[in-house]
């Protein structure tokens, strides 16, 4: 697509849209939704830039290779983050009872490692909008390897 | 706000009646993404806003584009 009112307004908005991303994804245990609503609006800013740009663009920004990277990367950080409070000695996934810092109720920095898990799982959700996009939408030919 | 829950309300039944009616099925994708914008609205003012950002994320973003990338491989009308 070569419109330049299009495109203009994509170079604009695409920031915004991935700023808002990232926002819902930080503040998922203080604010309504959380790794998949804000993963959800990072990759759909992503199809967005491949969608008015061209999609080799996209795929310039954000390769396959990459974003399986980052797909299988989203579920591994998920479970090191939830091993860690088995090796400080408690359960799965245990936030409070493994001795992690708390701040004050209501700032950002305040759930322990909640964030660091819904930053795991909006890496993932994104990547894998992306990957279904590319593999809905490219052609028969030049998709790479066939499995 | 009842006159407002009567105007979202009928709206959602108008445009979901016209997804199933339309022929054509680019407006048919178009007016499936405005049926889920009022739906996400509706869930904010029922009290739910972590499923009304689910909505306004899903059905009208990452849903809108799925179909659009396949009515480009496929055919526009039905």
């Amino acid at each position: 697509m070569k419109d330049i009112v299009i495109r203009t307004v994509c170079r604009v908005i695409v920031p915004f849209v991935q700023v808002y991303g990232l926002y819902v994804i930080f503040h998922g245990h203080l604010s309504p939704g959380g790794g998949f609503a804000g993963g959800a609006i990072l990759g759909s800013s992503m199809v967005l830039f491949a969608l008015s740009f061209h999609l080799e663009a996209g795929a310039q920004k954000l390769g396959h290779e990459t974003s399986s990277y980052l797909e299988s990367g989203g579920g591994i950080w998920y479970i090191l983050i939830g091993l860690l409070g088995l090796a400080l000695g408690s359960n799965f996934l245990t936030n409070r009872a493994a001795g992690l810092g708390f701040g004050l109720p209501g700032q950002l920095f305040s759930g322990g490692m909640i964030f660091l898990l819904s930053l795991g799982i909006g890496v993932k959700v994104a990547s894998t909008m992306f990957t279904l996009f590319y593999n809905l939408s490219e052609e028969e030919g030049s998709g790479g390897d066939h499995q | 706000m009842p006159l407002l829950d009567f105007f979202l309300l009928s709206f959602l039944i108008v445009s979901a009646v016209a997804v199933a009616r339309t022929r054509d099925l680019l407006s048919a994708v178009i007016i499936f993404a405005a049926y889920s914008l009022v739906m996400a609205i509706i869930w904010q003012m029922l009290g739910a806003p972590d499923v009304a950002i689910t909505e306004a994320a899903l059905g009208a973003g990452v849903t809108t584009f799925l179909f659009l990338a396949t009515i480009s491989k496929t055919q526009r009308l039905e």
